[in-house]
């Protein structure tokens, strides 16, 4: 009986002491820094007259308030740009590596730290931002944290933690054409709900799984703390190990051989135990659009908004009629027949390479249907725009219609100047569509890269296969 | 940290599950490199009928009488009570920064996001789970009668109602000593800095390929 599943394995590893209540010490080998969650942390190392433990564990990046526009005249707003400059300073007194808004690296902290191989399986992965969960796709175990834990772990390098439950996500067959890894998020979702996989760490596993390409687990990842889960995590495979290859912060030669080896060990053993095991058949999976502000608030591309009327749970009818009121819809509409204003590919979610050639061979040789008043697209870093430049995915997109950005976080959360206005419909491939997310009085329906190009070009949602 | 033992402490009632941190403080306050003065925007677009920015004086703008804080019935109130999944969403903890720099010190929901509930504790507020039958009892204790208190009392781990009713409530055995005592879990951490080093140390002669970067 000495099966461990992967969570059991990772969380081991990482034990530094063990409390007789389960409260645990766990080493943190990789910690990630963003400019919105750490200043309060630097503040109170300064004022406790601490240092970081191990700078080099360290990596920093600006994502949240940079610019997508503009960027030679730096940031205009002068809030965000305090904010910006105090983790370049704070980088600097410390002595942390960062990546500045005119490094070509610079991008989304979840975009960047795997693109340098700074990300690494087996390895403990924590950040002051909730979708850090999207390193588990490396079979890394990675969780967001608050900013007294940002302190925390600059501080002792371990965080105070108690193990979760595991629960194994297990998705078998093949998804239908159109589908996608997003798809695959936002259907579980839908499924389990937003409070499904809390206190869970989740492993996503099953022949569905292992099909996906590591930007496409990444995007399942990223996408499990909607489910309200710890973390989420897929096993190393032969794709997992080959991603890391002649990455900047990945070892080579001999270190190379070891690591894999060990990496190779990153499994769930045969019969392991789970605490929750959810079974889902890829056939039934449609492309996916959100209808309201909550990502379990959704449905098929062909479905139709659902009605509160048909719910006999106080709570949630009551839920599902805000949100309705909120988005503008009627029960019943066909989720096809809702018109979109705007159009957002980009964020941690749906910002990498595959994503961007996908949303491409939907765009490519269409052009952004004239009642769309702005589709934009924002790498997820400033490597993802120098490849697809090279592509020539940028030169699809402008002559689509799109408008091609610098990278960032951008209108997923609308903390620089890429917003809704009050009451405008958003087709996001990012992953909150909460009430004012992507800006006060805006509304979010989640969607994959490709329903998103789709529906620039007709205007409204449409499954892109149907796309003429 | 401030100490957390008892309180009792006026209850508003919060009648909507998934409360996400957006809500709870809309990202352009997140632009703040400070850790206090999120008060008045706590509920930013729930509270207030105009657009909220950071600078602005909030006594100036428009409220919103119907949402529910602005009752004047709720003023003061130091406890909120809550559907299931509260603070869903981000990591922000500005989120709990908010809700105690309003004055609350205790939020009660049949269920709370793992993030969420973890930076309460970090800032001596105190996130207590009841049963979905138990939190609907509250609502209804809460709406049908006007300055309806509850006494919460972490030491005993118990929240009484004003007829006498009595709750016990969960609590991690290190946090709520550390919610009690007011204490800052670095300083804890730190005692085990040895144990912490010697870990780190096998750990680089094991896996070598951990602590390549900026070779610090």
């Amino acid at each position: 009986m000495n099966t461990r599943n992967l969570y059991d394995k990772l969380w081991e590893s990482h034990v530094v002491r063990q409390e007789s209540d389960g409260t645990a010490l766990l080493y943190i080998d990789r910690h990630l820094v963003h400019e919105v969650t750490s200043p309060q942390a630097f503040e109170g190392l300064r004022l406790a007259g601490r240092r970081p433990w191990r700078v080099g564990s360290v990596l920093a990046v600006a994502d949240h308030n940079v610019p997508t526009v503009g960027r030679e005249s730096g940031i205009l707003d002068p809030v965000s740009r305090l904010q910006v400059d105090t983790l370049d300073a704070n980088c600097e007194e410390f002595g942390i590596q960062e990546f500045r808004m005119d490094d070509v690296r610079q991008g989304i902290v979840h975009v960047v730290g795997p693109e340098q191989g700074a990300t690494l399986p087996g390895m403990t992965v924590v950040c002051g931002d909730s979708h850090t969960s999207t390193h588990g796709a490396f079979a890394a175990l990675a969780f967001g944290i608050g900013t007294s834990e940002v302190e925390h772990v600059l501080a002792t390098q371990c965080l105070l933690s108690k193990k979760s439950k595991s629960m194994l996500v297990k998705v078998e067959g093949n998804l239908p054409k159109g589908a996608t890894a997003k798809d695959i998020a936002l259907f579980v979702i839908g499924k389990i709900g937003t409070a499904g996989g809390t206190g869970y760490a989740i492993e996503f596993a099953g022949s569905a799984i292992r099909h996906l390409s590591m930007e496409g687990r990444m995007t399942l990842c990223n996408m499990a703390i909607e489910a309200g889960a710890r973390a989420g995590m897929v096993a190393v495979d032969e794709k997992t190990v080959e991603y890391f290859r002649g990455r900047p912060f990945a070892p080579s030669g001999e270190m190379w051989e070891a690591a894999c080896a060990y990496w190779r060990t990153l499994t769930s053993d045969e019969g392991a135990h789970f605490d929750a095991v959810v079974q889902i058949d890829a056939a039934q999976i449609r492309p996916q659009v959100t209808w309201g502000t909550s990502p379990e608030m959704v449905v098929g591309i062909d479905g139709q908004v659902p009605d509160p009327a048909s719910v006999s749970d106080a709570v949630k009818k009551s839920g599902m009629e805000k949100a309705l009121q909120y988005m503008g819809l009627e029960a019943g509409m066909a989720i096809s027949d809702v018109p979109v204003d705007k159009v957002f590919i980009g964020s941690c979610t749906n910002s990498r390479i595959e994503d961007l050639r996908a949303a491409a061979a939907i765009a490519k040789g269409r052009h952004v249907a004239s009642s769309v008043k702005l589709a934009m697209v924002v790498p997820g870093s400033g490597l993802v725009k120098k490849m697809a430049e090279a592509e020539g995915l940028d030169r699809i997109f402008l002559d689509a219609g799109f408008e091609w950005r610098e990278p960032g976080c951008s209108m997923c959360l609308a903390m620089n100047d890429d917003r809704l206005s009050p009451g405008e419909r958003c087709a996001s491939t990012s992953n909150r569509n909460f009430e004012g997310r992507q800006g006060a009085g805006g509304r979010t329906h989640l969607v994959s890269p490709e329903v998103a190009a789709a529906a620039a070009i007709a205007g409204h949602f449409i499954d892109p296969e149907a796309l003429q | 940290m401030k100490a957390f033992d008892r309180i009792d402490g006026l209850v508003v009632p919060l009648d909507r599950p998934n409360v996400d941190t957006d809500a709870i403080i809309p990202k352009q306050f997140l632009k703040s490199i400070r850790r206090s003065g999120f008060g008045p925007n706590l509920f930013d677009e729930w509270r207030y009928l105009d657009h909220g920015e950071p600078g602005m004086d909030n006594s100036l703008r428009p409220v919103n009488p119907d949402f529910v804080l602005n009752r004047p019935r709720y003023h003061g109130a130091q406890i909120l009570l809550a559907r299931e999944n509260f603070g869903c969403g981000s990591s922000r903890e500005h989120a709990p920064w908010a809700l105690e720099d309003y004055g609350f010190r205790a939020i009660i929901a049949p269920s709370f996001a793992d993030i969420f509930f973890n930076n309460c504790f970090k800032n001596g507020l105190l996130p207590i789970v009841l049963d979905a039958g138990i939190v609907d009892r509250l609502f209804a204790g809460t709406e049908a009668n006007e300055g309806y208190r509850l006494t919460v009392d972490l030491p005993s781990q118990t929240i009484r109602t004003p007829q006498g009713e009595e709750f016990s409530f969960e609590v991690d055995p290190f946090r709520k000593h550390c919610l009690i005592e007011g204490l800052d879990d670095i300083g804890l951490t730190l005692i085990h800095a040895e144990e912490i080093r010697a870990f780190e140390e096998k750990r680089k002669a094991e896996q070598p390929w951990l602590f390549i970067g900026n070779g610090k």
